[in-house]
């Protein structure tokens, strides 16, 4: 471990742009093709770029008149890069305000969470953990008041590109001032930078930097530099789209009734010595043991005796929930099955159901039931 | 405390409930972190820890070992592999660089996929009251 410590700490590759190729720089000049920020009245509020060390892009649309359209002007991914690197130096919140006070139950709630036993977090003298500087910025569920347009603005172009997913990578706090219950904390983030297409384990997208400055009145206390990974989630090549459902094992103990599925026929076998219906097949009579048998193929009907609703644990190629039935035949055996064209939660004991087949996977032929009054009423 | 002193390493089992009680106690509330069928349909195999809950427990890492104490001046992290429901992660640090009145500990913390974080924690001492 012994790196040098100005060294950024090695990435684990989870996130680490396979491709780490820099894509050639946007030329400074504007392109016309790109809109860049739509809100004018945000606009007006933001410091031009060209203050704020970011790349001479101006994203007013009523300013690009006069811009000769660049040369590359018809490569889409640079349009793209262009317009997001339009709000390097944006802010992504104004004069944000923090929903609570720094307040004792909020700090217990994080104490607990997070099994932190300090003794600092608590009592009369308490501050609060220096590492919860972010969640008191926090907009929760009902959002936050300080976010600029331009921020929103970004995170819809990136998502308009595909990278719909988001996942924060980096974190790095400082901490000037501790703070203490009756703090009010009011933050202001600006976006620092937004990467060139990577291509990650994840999927291939953009790196957005922010960096977001707490104050406690003019006191600066901490500041917050945050990086996430907005992406377009990488197509699974394997394992396939879809895992197939379990093949049945076939064997010749069983072979007559999957030679019976396939025709569409449910085929109950009987003891020859005692007219015993049995299922499912098995080598010999359980009531008389007589070894030999014939078949009877079943009419179909049958009612729900019992029922599960599978909730978890998800198998492959199943979506739960999903309800498991007992079906007895009106011969008299029983078979698990599914209901299928009724939802989960309307399976009932007792209900009449009768059989159909269905093919699944492309080759997999199942015998299934179906409410036998919804298929009247078809 | 010197320069290369490896702190004892923390255990932490990545339960369900700490993933989630750590995403509403930082007042995140992205599904990901609560909702195990979003969080599949946005290709991730389950719930994962918010870098919030991440940053808490490095914090505390270093708090719990050099006591109260201890001033949390920075703390710098990269996540990497995710915490899924069921891992457990294993937080490490070497001291790394020792100033006048601060020191930096490196720490990694990995889990059973890979690291999940690395990163290092500046922080000082308070003076005995």
């Amino acid at each position: 471990m012994g790196d040098d410590p100005d060294t950024p700490p090695p990435r684990p590759d989870f996130y680490d742009p396979d491709d780490s190729a820099a894509r050639p720089k946007p030329h400074g000049a504007n392109d016309s093709t790109a809109p860049g920020p739509r809100d004018p009245d945000a606009v007006a509020a933001r410091p031009q770029s060209g203050d704020t060390g970011g790349p001479a892009v101006r994203p007013l649309a009523g300013d690009t008149d006069h811009q000769t359209p660049r040369p590359h002007a018809h490569h889409p991914p640079d349009d793209l890069l262009t317009r997001l690197k339009a709000y390097e130096g944006h802010p992504a919140a104004v004069a944000g305000v923090g929903k609570d006070p720094v307040n004792l139950p909020m700090i217990r709630h994080w104490c607990e969470a997070l099994g932190d036993a300090n003794p600092v977090y608590t009592g009369p003298g308490a501050v609060a953990p220096p590492t919860m500087l972010q969640a008191w910025t926090m907009g929760g569920l009902t959002g936050h008041t300080g976010r600029s347009s331009a921020y929103d603005e970004l995170l819809a172009l990136l998502d308009e590109s595909g990278c719909t997913s988001v996942v924060a990578t980096d974190c790095e706090q400082e901490y000037l001032q501790p703070l203490r219950p009756g703090d009010r904390i009011t933050f202001d983030t600006v976006i620092e930078s937004v990467s060139d297409r990577k291509t990650t384990k994840l999927g291939t997208g953009h790196f957005v930097t922010t960096r977001t400055d707490v104050r406690v009145g003019e006191t600066l206390v901490g500041t917050h530099r945050f990086r996430i990974l907005k992406y377009a989630p990488a197509q699974r090549k394997k394992p396939p789209a879809r895992p197939q459902r379990p093949r049945p094992v076939v064997n010749r103990d069983n072979a007559g009734f999957w030679e019976g599925v396939e025709q569409h026929r449910l085929l109950l076998q009987r003891c020859t010595s005692c007219a015993t219906l049995r299922f499912p097949w098995l080598p010999g009579c359980a009531h008389c043991g007589g070894p030999d048998w014939d078949t009877v193929e079943a009419s179909g009907e049958g009612t729900v005796h019992s029922y599960v609703v599978m909730h978890h644990p998800p198998f492959p190629a199943f979506d739960p929930p999903y309800a498991v039935v007992l079906v007895e035949l009106a011969e008299g055996v029983r078979m698990i099955s599914n209901v299928v064209g009724t939802p989960y939660d309307k399976v009932r004991i007792g209900m009449p159901v009768r059989l159909v087949f269905r093919t699944y996977d492309g080759d997999l032929t199942l015998p299934v039931f179906r409410a036998a009054a919804e298929e009247a009423a078809v | 405390m010197r320069k290369g002193d490896e702190l004892p390493p923390l255990e932490i089992p990545i339960t369900r409930t700490l993933i989630v009680a750590g995403a509403i106690a930082s007042r995140d509330y992205q599904d990901v972190h609560h909702d195990p069928e979003l969080a599949r349909q946005k290709g991730s195999p389950d719930i994962f820890m918010n870098i919030l809950t991440t940053n808490g427990l490095v914090g505390r890492y270093i708090t719990d070992h050099f006591g109260p104490r201890t001033v949390l001046r920075k703390v710098a992290i990269r996540l990497g592999a995710p915490n899924y429901p069921g891992d457990t992660m294993v937080l490490t640090g070497t001291i790394e660089a020792l100033e006048d009145t601060s020191a930096t500990v490196r720490i990694v913390g990995t889990n059973g996929i890979g690291n999940h974080v690395t990163g290092t924690v500046t922080f000082s001492m308070r003076d005995a009251e």
